[in-house]
């Protein structure tokens, strides 16, 4: 397999048989059981963006695995002396490092680092675009619940102009056959969200949204996103807040996502999220997995589909 | 006196109506005599046999960045001028967003001045005000009388309206026209490609259609009123197209021009963040490049201009949204035109001549040029409508290599570039 197939960018460029064979995978790793897979590979996690779950979710399963991690970051480094991207890269690998987890404000800036660096790099979030590793590991919380993809209604709740969960979900979810209803006020769900994939549909009202539906992705909602909309803080809340009521009009058995971090009492209650139907933490506790597979793939210390 | 023939070409002049096989003589930097097929003869002339070919007169391009002065690393006005000659191009007109900017009838005589080596004609187009700014407007006049064929802000746009009416007013005057990079910049801060699925897609912030259509509509209304010369840069939305449109039909002095990336691309080609494809105007949906190619065939648009954009590697191969806008063209302007206008548009010949040549000369009103008729320049474009070729941006004479078209293959490429009687460019 080529160094850019090695290379997780996005979960558009995933085919299904791969997103099964990570999911696969997954359910075999455990982070409490050290392992020497990766024993000697250097990882080095490059964010050039504040970030705490993801950093060490694949810092964990890095070390799980018996590599060895160092992180970079923007304002410890020479990049904050104006290095560019490609340079960091070319710098990085010359120093050794086996593999690169990048976390980074501008979108589509993994894809540029892969083209100019020989070792492959993983997207931990680029600017608005994707998080392909949040997709996989939803898809792996999802798929402990119910038994296929196909059929399932998938509404995703919130700011998806801004979210790249929203989009990695959307593409990936789409092409394993769920039907896939993005939410929100028009300013955040604009309607050309729905062109992202087959299958994808653009929705303003909730309460419909929400009916017969089989998982439940809520989004962050950053108040200074909403600055210059036509909806206020309180009418967002009161119109889509995933509470109690909103959530019975879905299927009894579905399920809560949410990427975190969770802002209780803005995109959701603290009733809902920690209520029954919560996969919550069980998500964080699943992206140490996914991302343990990940590694594992990427270095090329097991077969991928 | 230095003497030039081309024989047997088939000479194809839009302004003065003709298209058949001919000679042509050029004679102490102008064209002295045509004559059939054959009839004419020279001793000591050159002599360039033509036959298969077109004889055109020389192409012309209102819009073209050449860096100097102060970003040589770029480009400099000898190497832009060498990839316009080997494009086809007998004469290019310099935008003023150079360091510093063009301003001043100093700088407007700098750049033509024969020092910076230039292969072929070069007409600045000065600042249409102050450091471009958009707050006071520069010395019309005096530019015009250092060479200035036009006035703009292009790169920006000059977005005050009462500063929009006094340029038009101004320029009205000296009989030249305003240039206007059409963006309401307030609609587009942060943006770096179109407003679309394929910016939703990508994470990137898109500029609307109506941040081009706005400006646009607004310059025409002062354009109205004041019965002045306005031309609109690289057209790139089917909405300012119709302004457009709507205003020749009224027989205001509006023109248009267009960049071969938007009749050739749209916003989808971006793919997966190719630099290569980012440019302002940004490349845009597919329906408008449909309906720019209609504007094409009707005659709202007048001209092809390249916008020819010269960027190093480190400007470009950056993170999307931090790269440089802009990408080269004056080497992949005609064979786009033939390959994608004609050949596959249908377009025909003579339309294209006038589009990169005839119409170009007229709009910023340079007299003897733009046509073959006797006792005008021997600025001449000698092409190959079917010649099949592939562009290697590796050889390009740009000192840049910032072109999406790398590699593409391509139908119709010029063969001879005469500039004043002399060949400046022969494959």
């Amino acid at each position: 397999m080529t160094r850019q197939a090695r290379s997780l960018l996005g979960t558009d460029q995933l085919t299904p048989a791969q997103i099964n064979s990570y999911l696969n995978l997954a359910r075999k790793m455990d982070p409490r059981k050290p392992s020497q897979l990766l024993r000697g590979k250097r990882v080095v996690l490059l964010f050039y963006e504040a970030s705490t779950r993801t950093r060490t979710s694949f810092e964990f399963a890095a070390k799980a695995l018996g590599a060895t991690t160092t992180l970079i970051t923007a304002t410890s480094s020479s990049i904050e002396k104006g290095e560019s991207l490609i340079d960091t890269g070319w710098t990085i690998t010359a120093l050794g490092a086996d593999l690169i987890v990048m976390r980074h404000p501008n979108s589509g800036a993994p894809y540029l680092l892969s083209r100019y660096c020989p070792v492959p790099v993983i997207n931990a979030g680029d600017g608005l675009h994707q998080h392909p590793s949040q997709g996989l590991l939803d898809a792996l919380t999802i798929a402990n619940h119910k038994p296929s993809f196909k059929g399932l209604r998938v509404v995703i709740v919130g700011d998806v102009f801004h979210s790249r969960v929203a989009r990695s979900n959307a593409l990936l979810l789409s092409q394993m056959g769920a039907e896939v209803v993005f939410c929100g006020p028009p300013d955040l769900v604009p309607d050309v969200s729905a062109t992202i994939a087959n299958g994808v549909i653009a929705c303003h009202n909730l309460d419909a949204a929400l009916q017969a539906a089989d998982v439940v992705i809520s989004l962050r909602i950053q108040k200074e996103r909403l600055a210059g909309k036509q909806l206020s803080l309180e009418e967002y809340v009161e119109r889509y807040q995933i509470d109690s009521r909103r959530l019975r009009l879905a299927k009894p058995d579905a399920i809560l996502l949410h990427p975190g971090p969770i802002i209780r009492g803005m995109e959701l209650t603290s009733e809902v999220a920690d209520g029954a139907q919560s996969c919550i933490h069980e998500q964080v506790a699943n992206g140490v997995k996914m991302r343990m597979a990940i590694l594992a793939s990427a270095l090329g210390k097991v077969r991928q589909a | 006196m230095s003497e030039l023939l081309i024989t047997h070409g088939r000479v194809l002049d839009p302004a003065s109506g003709v298209d058949r096989q001919m000679d042509i003589l050029l004679s102490d930097g102008h064209v002295a005599k045509l004559g059939e097929a054959g009839s004419l003869e020279r001793n000591g002339a050159t002599v360039i046999k033509a036959k298969g070919l077109i004889v055109a007169p020389g192409f012309i391009d209102l819009h073209v960045h050449l860096r100097e002065p102060g970003q040589h690393h770029k480009e400099t006005i000898a190497t832009g001028t060498a990839a316009a000659a080997a494009g086809g191009f007998t004469s290019v007109c310099a935008m003023p967003n150079t360091a510093p900017v063009n301003d001043s009838p100093e700088i407007t005589r700098w750049m033509q001045a024969p020092q910076r080596g230039a292969v072929v004609n070069v007409f600045p187009v000065a600042a249409a005000t102050a450091g471009s700014m958009g707050m006071d407007l520069t010395d019309y006049a005096a530019l015009k009388e250092a060479g200035a064929v036009a006035v703009t802000d292009d790169g920006r746009p000059i977005l005050d309206d009462a500063v929009m009416r006094e340029a038009l007013a101004a320029a009205a005057k000296l009989d030249i026209p305003v240039v206007q990079h059409a963006e309401d910049t307030r609609l587009t801060a942060g943006c770096s490609m179109n407003l679309g699925a394929a910016s939703f897609r990508l994470g990137l912030r898109g500029m609307p259609n109506s941040a081009e259509a706005i400006v646009v509509e607004r310059d025409i209304r002062l354009a109205r009123a004041l019965n002045a010369r306005l031309h609109v840069a690289h057209i790139s939305t089917l909405e300012a197209l119709r302004a457009v449109r709507q205003a020749k039909s009224e027989g205001l002095r509006v023109t248009s021009e267009i960049t071969p990336h938007h009749f050739t691309l749209v916003d989808d080609n971006v793919g997966e963040f190719d630099t290569h494809y980012k440019m302002n105007p940004p490349l845009r949906s597919a329906a408008d490049r449909q309906a720019l190619i209609e504007g094409l065939t009707d005659g709202t648009i007048d001209a092809i201009a390249t916008d020819h954009a010269p960027h190093a590697f480190h400007e470009k191969q950056v993170e999307f949204e931090r790269a440089a806008f802009g990408i080269t063209g004056l080497e992949t302007a005609l064979p786009l035109a033939i390959t994608v206008l004609h050949h596959y548009f249908k377009l025909p010949l003579w339309r294209i001549v006038e589009l990169l040549s005839s119409n170009p000369a007229k709009i910023f009103g340079l007299s003897g040029r733009g046509t073959l008729a006797v006792g005008s320049h021997a600025d001449i474009t000698v092409f190959d409508p079917k010649k099949k070729w592939t562009f290697d941006a590796s050889q390009s004479k740009s000192k840049s290599r910032n072109t999406p078209f790398d590699g593409w293959s391509f139908t119709g490429k010029a063969v001879a570039t005469i500039v004043g009687g002399n060949i400046v460019y022969q494959q």
